[in-house]
């Protein structure tokens, strides 16, 4: 997979890892902005009050 | 093959990345938007000072801030705002306020919960609080002083720690207690931390913060 993208992006070593390193920064940016907020949102529990039922202490929200 | 092990690894990544953000980045942007949050509160109250005399507390509907936390023992700069209800939500803008428990200062409990970890992780040390320590509240016009009275670990479905007279549900208060509620152990939720405290004295917000949150105790 990633030797096949190796192969087809443009340019000489330092153009490709340039084109890389962008790729990886802007995942990250996409991940942390978006894609992570809206996954915790579903994960979201709560575990620090009481009252909660006991079922709720798998995957809580510490 | 060689795909598939790719596929693992990049996965592999992404999840600690995820943990990551989700354990320290988004933790310290909550932490620093909550303190903010408080703070601004107390300006607010400041810039436009209560009417005198203070009129009678209100139940504050659910989502308002309606006053302020400090612990001297999380830190001199540690604070948030108290919000009402418990929900996650509630929890995301500061501490949350059992709704149906006193309000800061009348007799009974006053009580509140915070996150452990994640979310501003606002009671991450409540195992460091010792007897006596100081629990500083503030509403519009008002610094209640709380002083820690003890501390128990309890299951979750322990309400009982949360009623008006801590561990005797349906018994009549006489005196100005709070309750303190978070996730334990740290880094699970199969228990709930609790601590208690009972008011030692108020003093008009004009008057400035109360000397006992000004001094260090770390």
């Amino acid at each position: 997979m990633y030797a096949w993208l190796w192969r087809h992006l443009p340019g000489g070593r330092r153009a490709r890892l340039a084109q890389l390193a962008a790729a990886a920064v802007l995942l990250l940016l996409v991940c942390f902005v978006w894609v992570f907020p809206a996954i915790s949102t579903l994960s979201e529990r709560n575990g620090a009050t009481v009252g909660s039922a006991p079922s709720s202490t798998e995957g809580t929200v510490p | 093959m060689l795909v598939t092990a790719e596929l693992v690894l990049t996965a592999s990544v992404l999840v600690l990345l995820y943990l990551g953000w989700y354990l320290v980045v988004d933790d310290r942007v909550a932490a620093h938007r909550q303190t903010s949050s408080a703070t601004d509160l107390e300006r607010a109250w400041d810039a436009a000072p209560a009417p005198s005399p203070v009129p009678e507390a209100s139940a504050p509907r659910t989502g308002e801030a309606f006053a302020t936390i400090r612990v001297p023992r999380f830190g001199a700069d540690w604070r948030r705002m108290v919000v009402e209800g418990t929900d996650v939500e509630e929890l995301a803008r500061g501490v949350g306020h059992y709704t149906g428990s006193a309000l800061p200062g009348q007799v009974g409990n006053f009580a509140v919960a915070g996150h452990r970890l994640t979310h501003g992780s606002a009671f991450t040390e409540i195992d460091r609080l010792r007897d006596g320590d100081v629990v500083g509240v503030r509403t519009a016009g008002t610094w209640f002083v709380y002083r820690v009275t003890g501390h128990e670990i309890v299951e979750p479905r322990q309400v009982d720690v949360v009623a008006a007279v801590p561990g005797e549900p349906g018994v009549a208060p006489t005196r100005a207690l709070m309750t303190l509620t978070s996730c334990h152990p740290l880094y699970g939720s199969s228990q709930r931390y609790v601590v208690h405290a009972a008011l030692d004295r108020t003093q008009p917000a004009a008057d400035g913060v109360p000397v006992e949150l000004r001094e260090a105790v770390r």
